[in-house]
C-alpha cells in the first residue's frame, strides 16, 4: 500500500513538474499558435505566418496592443517552429520560454524619431500639395537626412484680364531679383487657380531639387461677359420690333463678333445659347455663350405708337400674370 | 550604441551576410558609413529584424518587400507630419484652435 502511494505521489510530482516546466507567461506554445500538439511542421508554419500578418506591430503601426500579442506568438514559434527545439520541448527538456533574451524592439518604435529620417518617405504628399500650398511647403522638409532637401516654393500673384484667361495667352511677371518671367496662361484658367512652374522656386540643399513657383491667378471681371462655370453669360438689348418680328443681330463673343437670330416673339429674360462659344473646360469640353435678352422701349412713345396700341389691345389682350 | 556587420549577423540568427549585403544594395536598410565600414544603429537593427520577418518568415518575394516598405515608410512619414501639425495647432491660442476644429469638422463631414 505504501509503495503504491509513493508511486502515485511520484507520478503527481512528475506531472506537476512538467506543467510547471511548460507554463510560462505566454502559455502553451501550441495553444498560442492554435495548432494541435501533433500538427506537422508545415501546418505550424502556416499558422504562424497567418498570425504574423494579423499581429506584427510594424504591419499595424497604430495598434498599441499588437506588440504584446505578437511577442507571445513569436516566442511560441521560436520553440515549436524549430524541429530540434520542438522535440526538446515535447520531451520536456526545455520550457516554453526558451532562451532568455532581451526582447527586440520593433521598427515602428524608431519610426517616429529623428534617427529614422533616412528611411522616411515623402511620397505620400505629392498629390496633397494640390490641396494646399501649406502641405507642399511644410511637409517632407523635416524628413530628409539633413543633406538633400527640396527647395522651398515661391508664391506670386498675377492679375489676368478676362479674355486672356478665357482664350489663353502669355503674360510677364517680374521676379524678386528683377528678372522677367514669361508665364503661359492656360486657356480657361479660373479665378483663384494656382499655376505651378516647376524648378523656378528656391534652390534646394545638397543635391535636393529646386522648388517650384506657385502663381495664384486673379481674373479681372469683364464689362460685357460673366463667367458661369464653363459658360460665358452676356446680356443683349433688343428693340420691341426685333422682339416682335425676330431679327438677325451681331453680338460680341469671346472669340470675336457673331451673328445671332432673335426668334420672333422673343421676351425679356429669354436666353439664347450659342453652343461651343464658351470657355474651355477642365475636362476638355467647351462651354456655351448664354445671351440673355432684354427688350428696351423706344426713348419716346410717339402718338402713332400709342394710338395703334390702344386699338390693338382692344382685340388682342393677353395676360402674362395669369398662372 | 551602433554595431558592425559581423555583430549584427551574429545577433539576428536567421540573417546571413549575403542577405544583408543584398538588402543594403537594394536600399532596404541604410547603415551609416564610418571609415569604410557599415555601422548599424538601433533603428537599423530594428529595420533588419522587420526585413527578416518579411522576407524570411513571411517569404514575401523581392518585388513585394519594397512595396511594403514603401507603404510603411509613407505611413510613418504621414504620421509624423500629422503629429507635427497637431503639435503646431496645440501651440495656438484656444480661439484659433477652435476655428481650426470647426473648419476641420465641416470639411471632414462634407
Amino acid at each position: 500500500m505504501r509503495q503504491w502511494l509513493i508511486c502515485v505521489q511520484f507520478d503527481i510530482l512528475c506531472v506537476q513538474d512538467k506543467t510547471k516546466g511548460r507554463k510560462n507567461l505566454a502559455g502553451d506554445p501550441y495553444e498560442v499558435l492554435g495548432v494541435a500538439k501533433t500538427a506537422p511542421a508545415a501546418d505550424i508554419k502556416k499558422a504562424y505566418r497567418k498570425l504574423v500578418k494579423q499581429l506584427h506591430p510594424d504591419l499595424h503601426p497604430g495598434d498599441s496592443k499588437a506588440a504584446d500579442r505578437f511577442k507571445d506568438v513569436a516566442s511560441a514559434y521560436d520553440i515549436v517552429g524549430d524541429e530540434a527545439k520542438r522535440t526538446k520541448f515535447d520531451k520536456g527538456e526545455i520550457d516554453a520560454a526558451g532562451q532568455e533574451r532581451p526582447e527586440p524592439r520593433f521598427y515602428r518604435e524608431y519610426a517616429n524619431q529623428g534617427g529614422a529620417r533616412h528611411y522616411q518617405s515623402n511620397a505620400g504628399f505629392e498629390d496633397l500639395g494640390d490641396a494646399s500650398d501649406l502641405f507642399s511647403d511644410l511637409f517632407g522638409h523635416a524628413s530628409a537626412a539633413g543633406a538633400n532637401l527640396r527647395g522651398r516654393n515661391v508664391h506670386y500673384r498675377l492679375e489676368v484680364d478676362f479674355l486672356t484667361a478665357a482664350l489663353g495667352g502669355q503674360q510677364r511677371i517680374t521676379l524678386p531679383d528683377g528678372k522677367q518671367l514669361g508665364v503661359t496662361i492656360p486657356q480657361g484658367v479660373t479665378d483663384g487657380q494656382t499655376l505651378r512652374l516647376k524648378g523656378l522656386g528656391h534652390p534646394g540643399r545638397g543635391s535636393g531639387p529646386v522648388g517650384d513657383a506657385l502663381i495664384e491667378i486673379h481674373v479681372r471681371p469683364h464689362a460685357a461677359f460673366e463667367r458661369q462655370g464653363d459658360d460665358v453669360a452676356s446680356e443683349l438689348l433688343i428693340t420691341i420690333d426685333e422682339a416682335i418680328l425676330g431679327a438677325k443681330v451681331e453680338v460680341p463673343a469671346i472669340s470675336g463678333r457673331v451673328m445671332v437670330t432673335i426668334p420672333k416673339g422673343a421676351s425679356s429674360g429669354q436666353t439664347l445659347r450659342l453652343k461651343g462659344k464658351g470657355l474651355k473646360g477642365k475636362r476638355g469640353g467647351v462651354g456655351d455663350q448664354l445671351i440673355r435678352l432684354r427688350i428696351v422701349m423706344p426713348k419716346v412713345i410717339d402718338d402713332e405708337l400709342e394710338t395703334f396700341m390702344n386699338g390693338w389691345r382692344e382685340r388682342h389682350a393677353y395676360n402674362p400674370r395669369a398662372e | 550604441m551602433a554595431i558592425n556587420e559581423e555583430d549584427l549577423v551574429r545577433e539576428v540568427s536567421v540573417l546571413s551576410v549575403q542577405r544583408l549585403h543584398k538588402w543594403i544594395r537594394l536600399g532596404w536598410v541604410k547603415p551609416e558609413r564610418h571609415e569604410g565600414a557599415a555601422l548599424f544603429h538601433e533603428v537599423d537593427v530594428a529595420r533588419v529584424r522587420l526585413l527578416c520577418n518579411l522576407e524570411h518568415d513571411l517569404e514575401f518575394d523581392e518585388d513585394t518587400v519594397p512595396l511594403l516598405l514603401s507603404l510603411l515608410d509613407q505611413i510613418h512619414g504621414l504620421r509624423n507630419e500629422l503629429r507635427s501639425m497637431a503639435a503646431a495647432i496645440n501651440e495656438q491660442p484656444p480661439a484659433v484652435r477652435e476655428r481650426i476644429a470647426n473648419a476641420y469638422r465641416r470639411i471632414a463631414e462634407s
